[in-house]
């Protein structure tokens, strides 16, 4: 794309998708054979684009016999979701198991921490009430900050800040489910010898849009290069069923329903991918606010989110620390 | 002590481990330095709001008000003002 056009989506995630297809595939019998010594791929299924493409990706390149599907629904999941991870599961001929995790979850304190939160915040949260949180700030030029979204049982919205230990315990308790899911991914693994793959697009991973040793935790992460724009054109191009490929991006974790530009990227995946883009691609901030309807003060603080959120989440993707030799 | 003397010493042993001053300037940016993130910045919201009966309004989470101690101390008086 030459500067003197504008930003354009169809042009900047172009791709030979049939070719792509193949060279995913290469990849990840490569790592099986030589890398990770596995003989199959794990995949938890959502129901969401991501998780059906790298689940078709994997049939592709090892063939439906060698994909083992887990559907790990909890209290909250949309049944939704379970249904569209069904269809997919059928439709790849791929053995599927359905585990509820919620009992795990309630073990572990889970729902009770998080309910705990939730009443402090808003004091008549109980039987009835809805949840999630909201990202605000960042593309405002203020600091990234969550509100607590309580709808009661009228369906009356409540929104408060949460302060610093209610954010961190009801992210904390958030977090067991994208851990154990991850707990019963390795179990498979390990029982059948095959290596887990990870999900993420590379919105999601370059943005670090998932929990450390939860869905952040895999062997292989076989779109992890692709923008998102591009994992639902590929989801067309493998001619995936149409409630999958028509999927509205939702994190599924909240007990209200929530998009992920609102938990998290602050603006819809298509317009996060051109910008994450035209970030990589040193394109001016006013170039990127012609092509999104914005100014160009506005794009720069897109770009200047994209940069937080790379700095605060880079110790999600990185291996630990170690000290140095004496 | 000065509030941008409190301020200094809370961040220094909370997001430094020392209590040695010459290690941050009071017109340091935090951003700059990539010393406070955005959940480090809801712990000194809270620091400020426990330890100087202050209110911060979601507006006001800006690094103009925020970014560097003598910012936060010249905030704070702004808002007892």
């Amino acid at each position: 794309m030459t500067k003197s056009q504008p930003l354009s989506a169809e042009r900047a995630f172009a791709l030979d998708y049939a070719a792509e297809i193949e060279r995913i595939g290469g990849a990840l019998r490569q790592a099986l054979s030589t890398e990770l010594n596995r003989r199959g791929l794990v995949v938890a299924i959502s129901g969401g684009i991501d998780s059906s493409v790298s689940a078709a990706l994997a049939v592709r390149a090892v063939g439906p016999k060698r994909v083992y599907g887990l559907l790990l629904p909890e209290r909250v999941s949309s049944p939704a979701s379970t249904h569209r991870g069904r269809l997919l599961a059928g439709h790849l001929g791929i053995e599927c198991e359905v585990f509820d995790i919620a009992p795990a979850l309630e073990a572990l304190g889970c729902y009770a921490r998080i309910e705990e939160v939730c009443k402090a915040v808003h004091p008549g949260y109980g039987a009835g009430w809805k949840n999630k949180i909201v990202l605000e700030g960042g593309l405002e030029g203020r600091y990234n900050h969550f509100k607590l979204v309580a709808q009661d049982p009228t369906g009356k919205i409540h929104e408060a800040r949460l302060e610093y230990r209610q954010y961190l315990m009801i992210v904390a308790a958030t977090n067991f489910k994208q851990r154990v899911r991850k707990t019963m991914e390795y179990f498979h693994a390990d029982r059948l010898n095959y290596a887990v793959v990870g999900t993420p697009n590379r919105l999601e991973y370059d943005q670090g849009f998932f929990v450390k040793n939860g869905d952040g935790s895999a062997d292989v992460k076989p779109i992890a290069h692709l923008y998102k724009s591009q994992v639902y054109a590929m989801a067309r191009h493998m001619l995936l069923p149409d409630e999958i490929c028509n999927a509205v991006p939702t994190t599924d974790t909240y007990s209200l329903a929530q998009g992920q530009d609102e938990f998290y990227f602050g603006l819809p995946y298509a317009q996060m991918d051109l910008a994450l883009w035209a970030y990589e691609h040193d394109e001016p901030a006013a170039r990127l606010g012609e092509a999104l309807g914005i100014s160009a003060d506005a794009a720069q603080a897109v770009y200047a989110d994209i940069e937080a959120k790379r700095r605060a989440t880079r110790y999600l993707a990185a291996a630990p620390i170690r000290m140095p030799p004496s | 002590m000065s509030a941008a003397e409190q301020v200094r010493q809370y961040i220094l042993e909370n997001f430094l481990f020392s209590t040695d001053t010459s290690l941050l300037g009071l017109d340091e940016s935090f951003l700059e330095r990539g010393l406070i993130d955005s959940t480090g910045m809801l712990e000194v919201i809270l620091f400020l709001e426990e330890n100087f009966g202050v209110k911060v309004g979601d507006n006001e989470m800006v690094p103009e008000n925020l970014d560097s101690v003598n910012r936060i101390a010249a905030f704070i008086e702004r808002k007892k003002a």
